[in-house]
């Protein structure tokens, strides 16, 4: 009787000394490898400020009503109950955004390794061209603008004049102000700018695939290049594709600025509403800071959980 | 005869177009082709339209039906942009200064500060380091949107509102540099930081001497990422003076100004693309190389 509880004990006992020579053991090596820290040091201040600790205090302030002139009262959770319960604007922001998410994140993620692929197979001078071009829209800065003309709501815009034209229509369609058209056109423009990191990642890690791998493969009996890439290309890009992953994911639901400069902000009965947008309204416009750290807060958990989801998807390809 | 006909045949076909692989079908070859033709025309007709259409004439602005290419270019709306801009309380040079200062501020800062973070994160093997990374990776999976109100109470705080270096100081420390950077890091051989212990060199002195020249890809492809997110910040968070707003700011006041202002949008917004898409045409194959060990591992 008395045995199995000593033992246990001492096993308790054992663990500690042990966690506690880990921590003798940590606290030297830090000792000697301090001027480690230093090098860490100022991007690690920086990062702390700007990354960790507003995270943090946006989720404290996300249980309180606090409108920065008040000092922050706590009031449980109410700022979420009001969110899902009461918030219709919200609840369009959330469809809006898982939405776009939903379409423009898989999409764009496939059509980016899609094209990578295909462009692998190019002569090299001509490759780098492809890249070029693939690439320009994502980093050409607020070039979504060029849309606001593409569809505009009068007869210049070029959409309603070739349309009238062809005699498709007979009066322009307020593309843009009309909430029919709305979604659409945003995720159009959306997908025409998100071949982004991910699709510079996919490029090179397919290059840097081991050619004798598909000599062997050739030899094995892989067919086509279909098999090709599901047994020798897949993965090998393993890392890549987790990472393109983490930024297609990142990227699709932070959609705000597509969304204000096309449509409007605010847009015609919300209709363009998104998370972030929404964020902004109540951050910057109302400065109810409470409820705005609990929509914040809410978009921090589901795009981590998205994340976590996709990996653990994502680990299985090729296997 | 026939031999040597044969011989430039040979000679001719893989400048053009790689040599076939065994196990692809010429059908299915086509259809990239095709496919990536069509892509690539999507992809780029929206920026030769912007380029175009800055280049429109005003009759031709608001022509009917709309042409998509300038039929009589002109640079007319450039020069009235400036004349436009100078006119104004703030002159368009103002938002270009502005824009540039942080820009090279901010991508210098960046790049010295995140790869001396990710040199001792990838090259030692110290306590705390490989949480921290953790850490740092965790941050890559939000966005900036999430921490932008309490980093409004932070910047107010220390008194930065209002001021450049609340766009500056924040991109110092953007994970997606130190993440990039730590990762090709890795690629460099130990061997050659052992040689330069054994020869008594300091960390400073391996970082700065050794390192720093051997990655010279990572750190161009980090100011390209750095250059991209500085020059298209739109700075309409923390910023309120006038003279302090950015380029990108300037260009949604410009289309703001509604129709009348059409061709001067289009020139703005060219004017705002050429410098992030120059760059990374200048630097493509060294960023490709940085991108190569961009895989996140489990």
């Amino acid at each position: 009787m008395n045995a199995p509880s000593l033992e246990r004990k001492s096993i308790v006992k054992s663990y500690f000394s042990m966690k506690k020579h880990n921590a003798i053991v940590a606290w030297k090596k830090a000792k000697v490898m301090k001027r480690c820290y230093l090098f860490l040091l100022p991007y690690a201040i920086i990062f702390t400020a700007f990354n960790i600790v507003p995270l943090i205090t946006s989720i404290y302030y996300s249980f309180t009503y606090y409108n920065i002139l008040e000092p922050a009262k706590f009031n449980g959770v109410q700022n979420y109950i009001n969110l899902f319960l009461q918030d219709d604007v919200f609840l369009i922001g959330i469809k809006n955004t898982f939405l776009i998410a939903a379409i423009t994140g898989p999409v764009g993620y496939i059509l980016s390794f899609v094209i990578a692929w295909f462009i692998n197979e190019l002569p090299s001078w001509l490759r780098a061209i492809a890249v070029v071009f693939f690439y320009a829209p994502s980093i050409a800065g607020n070039i979504y603008y060029i849309f606001s003309i593409f569809f505009r709501g009068d007869t210049y815009g070029i959409v309603n004049g070739f349309l009238i034209k062809l005699g498709i229509i007979q009066d322009p369609i307020m593309f843009l102000t009309n909430p029919e058209y709305m979604m659409p056109i945003i995720i159009l423009v959306i997908l025409w700018m998100s071949l982004g990191q991910g699709f510079l990642a996919f490029v090179a890690g397919l290059q840097g695939i081991d050619r004798s791998q598909y000599e062997a493969g050739m030899i094995d009996g892989v067919k086509n290049r279909w098999q090709e890439l599901w047994y020798i290309t897949l993965p090998n890009m393993k890392p890549m594709l987790l990472f393109g992953a983490v930024m297609a994911i990142t990227s699709s639901f932070g959609v705000c600025n597509q969304t204000m400069a096309l449509c409007g902000y605010p847009s015609t009965d919300y209709a363009a509403r998104t998370v972030v947008t929404h964020l902004f309204d109540y951050g910057f416009s109302r400065f109810e800071m409470g409820y705005a750290s609990a929509i914040a807060t809410f978009l921090f958990v589901v795009m981590i959980l998205c994340n976590k989801a996709i990996q653990s998807l994502l680990r299985r390809v090729g296997t | 005869m026939s031999k040597k006909k044969s011989f430039s045949v040979e000679k001719r076909k893989p400048k053009l177009l790689r040599r076939r692989v065994a196990n692809r079908s010429r059908g299915g070859d086509l259809a990239i082709y095709l496919f990536l033709t069509i892509m690539a025309l999507i992809m780029v007709v929206p920026l030769v339209f912007a380029i175009s259409q800055s280049l429109k004439p005003l009759d031709e602005l608001f022509l009917y039906p709309p042409k998509l290419f300038a039929q009589n270019p002109t640079f007319d709306n450039f020069s009235d942009l400036f004349a436009s801009m100078t006119k104004s309380t703030v002159s368009f040079s103002r938002y270009i200064f502005n824009t540039v200062l942080i820009t090279a501020v901010g991508t210098f800062g960046h790049v010295i500060i995140a790869s001396m973070a990710a040199f001792v994160l990838a090259k030692y093997d110290f306590p705390g380091g490989k949480t921290f990374f953790n850490i740092a990776v965790v941050a890559l999976m939000f966005n900036g949107y999430i921490t932008q109100i309490p980093n409004y109470l932070v910047m107010n705080k220390l008194g930065w509102i209002d001021t450049l270096w609340s766009l500056i100081i924040p991109a110092f420390a953007a994970p997606i540099g130190l993440f990039l950077m730590k990762q090709f890091m890795e690629g460099i051989p130990n061997s050659l930081i052992e040689a330069a212990k054994v020869d008594g060199a300091r960390e400073w002195y391996i970082f700065w001497k050794i390192v720093m020249p051997n990655v010279k890809p990572a750190w161009l492809t980090i100011i390209i990422y750095s250059v991209q997110g500085l020059w298209n910040n739109p700075a309409n968070t923390f910023i309120y003076s006038e003279e302090k707003k950015t380029l990108v700011y300037a260009l949604s006041q410009v289309s703001a100004g509604g129709i009348a202002r059409t061709g001067q949008t289009a020139a703005v917004t060219v004017v705002v693309m050429i410098v992030p898409i120059l760059t990374f045409v200048l630097s493509e194959s060294q960023i490709l190389e940085t991108m190569a060990s961009s895989g996140l591992k489990d």
